[in-house]
């Protein structure tokens, strides 16, 4: 680039339009990632619209609606979701519980003992699945422990309660103390304190915390594989029905599924915008 | 009274979680090494020997499985950091906006279960489906062939499957960038390329190692990619584990493997981290 006196065009939002140059062939590539990553999304939608003749959801062969209305046909289908869903519920609630536990002491004090703790839940979100998963399994097997819902909802708390943690600890850090501090001049006690001014602060947070367990637990298939004995969940009876052909119905309940989060997600969002900035 | 409350409410407050963590987490991981050292089978009950031959045993059975599997680890998470870098680049300096929207598109997969999403492309790319079945009778493709069941596959899988987790991490740290920061080297004469590798890359590169953390230990021990859209010839290393545990039930070999996996994984992550000269891998990873 030879010296021009000109000031180079380097404030990136306000690049001026070339012609068609690199900035707009990344902005066309991101473009085809987002379509890559959604493509799977669609198939999944479009065949859950689909009529197969056989037992094969493969290849379009018309529009129906019937997988909608027979969506709970399937009984042990049904029972796989249920489950899935008590358990995403019971895990998630205790890893909030929990895990704000940790995250509010991590970012409010300093005391003996909080890198180890660092240590273990950096340990527990980095750990391969499969090795947790298989150490659990190890472990109830040693002590005589029977598999079911109970040992799944004892891992999933296990993998949810360092994001919660993580994600609750972030709040405590960047909360202004002299809100506290005021509450305090105007003479409420420390328990009054935390539940009038604190608590709403860091709500959420937790939240967040306990809807990323929620997902996380819903969605497990490699440690619930390893816990699960022979209960059933969602994703493992959708494992299960690989190889005979997945009933159009997964793919309904997929696609409900999806449409439910999305949901969630915006509406939370929308509501939370005036008061956070993007973090 | 008070004073003791307070220095009290940390350990209080940490104690149920941090002793689910030691229960479930920290106590199994010993469980398992101490079974990797066990002799015995799983009706008889199992005795502490110390026999570490089954580690040697183990490693040299599953060689081919040990070592496919990092290397569809490396290939996948080189390929991830290539897709995903411009893409994080686009967000970061010229999403306006909208850089919420996109990241919220490209957070889409999530809200789809992870087997169900493999599934999907099995379905997507199956031999008589619809994306190959009209190019082979177009003649675009020869008769016999087929996407499933290849390395190209399972590594696709996995790359689809894990973006996400490397488009985050890289933009975080592109969008931290001061623009200042990059004009001023513009106004020292710098060439955008220069600017780029001199300024932007440095800076990005937290996020980049982040980005495999958080990619390459799941990528090389995931079984439910090759298993869904591979083949015998890319069993990787997750599935050995998985059937030893759950089918043969040889839990000492199984245990042994999941060490070694796991031992591995450690040492390739420290490594890099070591070769990119960050001092703190901790530091960064708690960003």
């Amino acid at each position: 680039m030879t010296t021009t006196l000109e000031r180079p065009a380097t404030t990136p939002a306000k690049a001026p339009r070339k012609k068609f140059g690199g900035v707009q062939l990344m902005h066309v590539y991101t473009w085809l990632i987002i379509l890559w990553l959604v493509l799977p999304i669609f198939v999944m939608i479009l065949f859950g619209f689909n009529n197969p003749s056989g037992r094969y959801n493969q290849t379009w062969q018309g529009f129906t609606l019937k997988w909608y209305t027979q969506l709970f046909a399937l009984d042990d289908l049904t029972s796989a979701l249920i489950l899935s869903l008590v358990i995403a519920i019971a895990s998630s609630v205790i890893s909030a519980a929990l895990g704000t536990g940790i995250g509010y002491a991590l970012g409010r004090y300093r005391f003996r003992g909080s890198g180890s703790l660092n240590l273990i839940m950096f340990a527990t979100m980095s750990s391969p699945e499969l090795v947790m998963g298989a150490s659990l399994l190890t472990l109830f097997v040693s002590l005589g422990i029977g598999l079911g819902p109970m040992t799944i909802t004892i891992a999933h708390v296990m993998f949810s309660i360092s994001f919660v943690a993580t994600v609750v600890r972030a709040r405590v850090l960047t909360l202004d103390r002299s809100i506290e501090e005021a509450a305090a001049d105007l003479g409420a006690n420390g328990w009054t304190t935390f539940w009038k001014v604190t608590f709403p602060i860091i709500v959420p947070a937790v939240l967040s915390g306990f809807m990323l367990a929620f997902a996380l637990s819903v969605d497990d298939f490699v440690v619930t594989n390893f816990t699960a004995g022979t209960s059933v969940t969602f994703p493992l009876w959708i494992w299960g029905a690989t190889r005979v052909g997945l009933p159009p119905q997964v793919n309904v309940m997929g696609t409900l599924i999806f449409a439910a989060g999305i949901l969630i997600a915006v509406v939370t969002n929308l509501r939370s915008r005036p008061k956070k900035t993007a973090d | 009274m008070g004073r003791v409350k307070r220095t009290l409410a940390p350990y209080l407050l940490v104690l149920p979680g941090g002793l689910w963590l030691l229960m479930f987490f920290a106590v199994p991981m010993a469980t398992m090494l101490s079974l990797s050292l066990q002799e015995g089978d799983i009706v008889n009950g199992y005795v502490f020997t110390g026999h570490w031959q089954t580690y040697i045993e183990a490693i040299s059975d599953y060689e081919t499985q040990l070592i496919r599997s990092l290397v569809y680890g490396v290939i996948a998470t080189i390929i991830l950091i290539v897709l995903a870098f411009p893409a994080a680049y686009w967000i970061a300096f010229y999403g306006g906006r909208r850089k919420s929207t996109y990241l919220f598109l490209l957070l889409l997969p999530f809200f789809v279960s992870f087997v169900l999403r493999t599934i999907s492309w099995r379905l997507i790319l199956t031999d008589d489906g619809f994306l190959l079945h009209p190019l082979k009778q177009a003649g675009l493709l020869p008769e016999n062939f087929h996407i499933l069941g290849t390395s190209a596959a399972v590594i696709g899988g996995l790359v689809y499957n894990f973006l996400p987790f490397m488009v985050l991490p890289i933009y975080v740290a592109l969008e931290r960038i001061d623009p200042r920061v990059v004009e001023a080297a513009r106004d020292l004469y710098a060439s955008p390329v220069t600017a780029f590798r001199k300024v932007i890359l440095p800076l990005a590169l937290p996020g980049v190692f982040a980005g495999v953390l958080m990619t390459f230990i799941p990528v090389s021990s995931d079984y439910v990619n090759s298993e869904v859209l591979g083949s015998s010839s890319t069993t990787m290393i997750g599935q050995v584990i998985q059937s030893q545990y759950l089918s043969s039930s040889n839990y000492p070999t199984a245990s042994a493997l999941s060490f070694t996996l796991m031992a591995v994984l450690l040492v390739g992550v420290f490594s890099y981290a070591k070769a990119l000269g960050t001092e703190d891998v901790m530091k960064v990873a708690a960003r």
